[in-house]
């Protein structure tokens, strides 16, 4: 089969969804590559180049597309293009298709299958075909590189000759991807870097990349990112004006503004008042991520920059990947081609469209003349850590219950030991002399002392208990002192002995006792 | 008036040790309570020295200050990895002791008997000791018998239990399980001879069966150890430490002093408590470890799939460079092959890059009860970052790289998933469950246990085949 990909007709968009790099991957997967004169020219890539990777250079776009089986581009097909499609065509490419309901129609019209690149699930496997994250990357990096360009001064301190040049102060509002791919740009420029998100498990992944995660003073049971595929959900009234209150807060300080903010099929929030950019300094910066889709300040006008009246410029372009197209294409390229290589698992250039497989099924939206957006959840769920299992909390009675049973085999368990050893004891008493039982109690008192006083001791310091009580042990030293009197040379003799290495172990026992303990330090 | 003192140092010395032995549950109030134990001794000898063992002086002190001599010299010399032979041997000596008091309080029953018959006049020449016993009744007499020849038959089996136990740590004597032909009826027998001559001597009073008692006990001591393997050796050493105690408690009785019955029972029960933990931590019955060796397995073991992947150095050090927390478990490997030094150095470096590093340490890990935790405190390793199995098991999942040194059978996941294994249910580090395990060994043998490591087999296993010691230098030299 034969993948075609034409060149963009959208005005400045300089993306192209074929690579030679890519195109020589595909045909290794068995297929012919067709690429439209002049495609790869707005990122670098000529027509030679194209033809080197052994890729076919078609002149128009029309016989680009009925030349195709399956035709890979980046933007969102128009009605022209919409048309070239034909049954058994597939067209990889995004499509929006929860604003495009005409283009699904006319897709479904058409019998063509169509695969939107905006819906490859959020699962590990997809990860290397999830073009929306690519891209989003892209805009995070080129968003600060942007706002850099209209920021007249550095990003990081320097105390030079010439005066001290304090660092600029970078927030990044949204920790997706695109925040994530901004706080690393600005970190790695050397600015202080902010960081918000409504999910508080990203505060991690936000600390991790060098920046500092905002908390807002507010308690509430935040809706975990997992359960809505990774992306952030809407957050109540209460906490929206917790987290207004808190960028107010920040306004005055921050140079650089980076709002990367979107719910998913939703208007941007605004996030970002005019009073926050009345009280910002001249000069800074914002840069509104969200501008696409009305921005998260409101002052955005979309793929424009605008300077207001207080010095504060708002870039609202929504082309960033485009701006860097080289390295978008490459991207988006590859992650065309990963999903060449899931729809091709004999690897004979044949498309094999498996609708049970999650990815595929997910990111299909109209197969053999039937609109299949929305697609079901996937099977395989989860990409943020789960919080832990919490163990169902027992009722009182239930606890109640447990701890009541456990007393009673406990004391069961005591009072048949210790009836047991009494009687014993008694038994014992019965026959033994007074004298020694004197001694007896001494030594069922000290083994119990014992008993009780080593089963706190550290498992660390086991060998210097051990050292010590060896130590201790040569106590038997005292019997060998009382016998050394003795007037028979044969008592006196082992007795001298016995003093003797008692001795030895005494002063060893303590001694390595004490140089193992002073080697134990605390960090 | 002189004996009334004694019993007040006595009292003093006992609340001394028994806070010596407390203050042992952490780091810092230990570095206190080892000089409790030191005044309590003092105190302990010197109040006896004045008391009921004043009379040859000149003989006794010096003594003390010779041994005191050879036990510094012993003490500041021995390495920390030859702690566990240390204290094998210190135990030896404890055992002999007691089987020399023991023996002399059957000469003085003898010297007592011969003064009692003599008249007063002799039994005013006796000692102290000799005194106490011209005193006793025929029934107390009985009772001291038995005392004393229990306190000599512990001593004995102390004796040279510890000298195999330290033989086989300091690898003079194999270490592998060896038995005389006969194996265990051999040591029932001496057992029964002991107790045949128990009563013959508790009727005759004679020093014949003493001495035959005193020889099957040495037997056994000996016979018992050897029967036992080298990787047991930590419940061995506190078993020997146990029996130390109980053969002090028991010539105690039988001298009538309180004192070492006090003490006696604290070091005995101290050491029944450490065999109990090192057990527990094996999944192994007391009984099973001492008649030797690993049970018979129930079943065929599983199969072991996959193959041992070998990595050098450089990929070990670049996925350490990539970590951000690395958990390292050191096993008896490591204090063979001295390589203590090396993995301080390893985690100085890797704290330094702001990297977490901690110490999983398994309770049966080496050759003595904490044994790892000494070797690692000598190298400086901050106790803090050095955890108990049960504090950082659940921790794996979130570790990036777990370093297995020197160690096998405690990290060996066939404990909990073949319930044929041997080691079946023997609590163990889950190590595998970190992201990537690098296994440091010397070749592709088994552990002690002569089991198969599955973890050596897994997907995120890699191993570092070479000398503990040699592996971390040539890591140490990619890792600045």
């Amino acid at each position: 089969m034969k993948i075609g990909t034409p060149k963009e007709v959208f005005g400045g968009e300089n993306r192209v969804a074929m690579t030679p790099d890519s195109a020589k991957q595909l045909q290794k997967l068995g297929y012919e590559c067709a690429i439209e004169s002049g495609a790869g020219a707005g990122a670098g890539f000529s027509d030679a180049t194209y033809e080197a990777a052994g890729v076919e250079v078609v002149k128009t776009a029309a016989a680009l597309w009925k030349a195709s089986d399956i035709v890979a581009k980046v933007r969102q097909p128009d009605a022209t293009e919409l048309k070239r499609l034909t049954k058994d065509k597939t067209l990889i490419s995004f499509f929006n298709p929860a604003g495009n309901e005409d283009g699904m129609d006319a897709a479904k019209a058409k019998g063509a299958n169509v695969i939107a690149m905006e819906m490859v699930p959020r699962i590990s496997r997809a990860q290397k075909m999830d073009a929306l994250s690519s891209m989003a990357n892209i805009a995070g990096y080129r968003s600060v590189i942007e706002a850099g360009n209209n920021f007249g001064r550095f990003f990081t301190g320097q105390i030079t000759a010439a005066g001290k040049v304090p660092p600029a102060k970078v927030l990044v509002v949204g920790a997706g991807v695109a925040g994530l791919a901004a706080i690393g740009t600005s970190t790695s420029l050397g600015a202080i870097t902010l960081a918000f998100d409504v999910r508080p498990e990203v505060a991690e992944q936000v600390e991790s990349m060098g920046a500092e995660f905002v908390y807002l003073d507010f308690e509430e049971e935040q809706a975990d990112g997992a359960a809505t595929g990774g992306y952030a959900a809407v957050s109540s009234p209460e906490f929206r004006e917790a987290q207004l209150a808190k960028f107010r807060e920040l306004a005055p300080d921050v140079d650089i503004v980076i709002t990367t903010a979107l719910i998913p099929n939703r208007e941007a929030p605004e996030l970002w008042t005019e009073d926050m950019v009345a009280a910002m300094k001249p000069g800074s910066v914002i840069v509104d991520l969200a501008a696409e889709k009305g921005g998260n300040c409101k002052l955005t006008v979309m793929d424009e920059k605008i300077v207001t009246e207080n010095g504060v410029t708002i870039i609202g372009y929504t082309d960033f990947p485009s701006r860097m197209a080289a390295q978008s294409s490459t991207l988006y390229a590859t992650n065309i081609r990963h999903m060449m290589t899931d729809l091709t698992p004999e690897k004979d250039g044949q498309i094999n469209h498996d609708m049970e497989d999650d990815v595929i099924r997910g990111a299909t939206v109209t197969f053999e003349g039937d609109i299949t957006f929305p697609p079901p959840p996937p099977k395989v769920a989860a990409i943020a850590a789960k919080p832990k299992e919490v163990v169902p909390e027992l009722t009182a009675e239930e606890k109640r219950a447990a701890e009541v049973a456990a007393f009673k085999a406990q004391t069961k368990q005591q009072v048949m030991l210790l009836g047991g050893g009494g009687a014993l004891i008694l038994l014992l008493g019965l026959v033994a002399p007074a004298s020694f039982m004197q001694h007896f109690i001494v030594f069922a008192l000290a083994c119990f002392v014992g008993f009780q006083v080593i089963w706190g001791v550290a498992h660390s310091l086991h060998t210097p208990l051990m050292a010590v009580t060896n130590a201790i042990s040569s106590i038997i030293i005292l019997g060998a002192l009382m016998q050394i009197g003795s007037g028979s040379f044969l008592v006196i003799l082992l007795a001298a002995l016995s003093v003797f290495m008692a001795g030895i172990n005494i002063f060893g026992g303590f001694l390595v006792t004490r140089r193992m303990l002073a080697m134990f330090q605390k960090s | 008036m002189e004996y009334g003192f004694t019993t007040a140092a006595y009292v003093v010395a006992a609340v001394l040790f028994i806070l010596s032995l407390g203050g042992l549950n952490n780091q810092e109030s230990a570095k206190r309570a080892v000089w409790y134990g030191i005044s309590g001794m003092a105190l302990a000898v010197f109040a006896t020295l004045i008391g009921p063992g004043a009379g040859l002086w000149w003989l006794s002190i010096p003594l003390i200050a010779g041994g005191g001599f050879i036990g510094y010299q012993l003490a500041s010399k021995v390495e920390m990895t030859q702690m566990p032979e240390l204290v094998a041997g210190m135990h030896a000596l404890v055992g002999l002791a007691a089987v020399f008091v023991g023996l002399n309080a059957h000469f003085e029953i003898g010297n007592a008997a011969d003064a009692v018959a003599a008249g007063p006049d002799a039994v005013k020449e006796l000692g102290t000791f000799g005194k106490l016993i011209a005193k006793k009744s025929g029934v107390e007499i009985s009772i001291l018998l038995v005392e004393l020849s229990l306190g000599v038959w512990i001593g004995a089996v102390t004796f040279t239990g510890s000298l195999i136990a330290y033989g086989k740590l300091s690898g003079k004597v194999s270490s592998n399980a060896e038995k005389l032909p006969g194996g265990h009826m051999l040591n029932a027998g001496a057992a029964g001879l002991s107790l045949l001559c128990l009563i013959w001597y508790l009727n005759t009073g004679g020093f014949l069966p003493l001495l035959i008692l005193t020889i099957a006990a040495l037997f056994i001591g000996y016979h018992l150890i050897m029967g036992i393997g080298g990787a047991d050796m930590p419940v061995v050493v506190s078993m020997l430490n146990s029996y130390s105690g109980w053969a002090a408690a028991a010539i105690g009785f039988s001298l009538g002093n309180d004192l070492l019955i006090v003490v006696g029972a604290l070091v005995g029960s101290s050491g029944a408590i450490l065999s109990y933990i090192m057990c527990k931590a094996m999944n192994r019955s007391f009984v099973s470890v001492i008649l030797g060796g690993f049970g018979g397995t129930t079943g065929p073991a599983m199969e072991v799939e996959g193959e041992q992947i070998a990595i050098e150095a450089d990929g070990v050090a670049s996925a350490l460079e990539d970590a951000d927390s690395v958990v390292i478990i050191p096993g008896y490997g490591m204090a063979v092959a001295q390589a203590q030094q090396n993995v301080a150095e390893l985690t100085r470096r890797l704290r330094a890059k702001g990297k977490t590093v901690r110490f999983a340490i398994h309770p049966v890990a080496g050759r003595l009860p904490g044994h790892m935790n000494v070797l690692l405190a000598e190298a400086k390793v901050p106790y803090d970052i050095v955890l108990e199995m049960d504090e950082i098991n659940d921790d794996f999942p979130d570790t990036d790289v777990a370093i297995v040194i020197g160690s096998n059978d405690i990290v060996n996941p066939a404990a909990q998933e073949d319930p044929n294994s041997p080691i079946a249910g023997m609590p163990v580090l889950e190590c595998w469950k970190a992201k990537q395990v690098f296994v440091s060994k010397r070749g592709q043998g088994t552990g002690y246990s002569g089991i198969e490591n599955p973890l050596f087999f897994k997907e995120n296993t890699r191993m570092f085949y070479g000398d503990a010691k040699a592996s971390l230098d040539k890591l140490l030299g990619m890792i600045e």
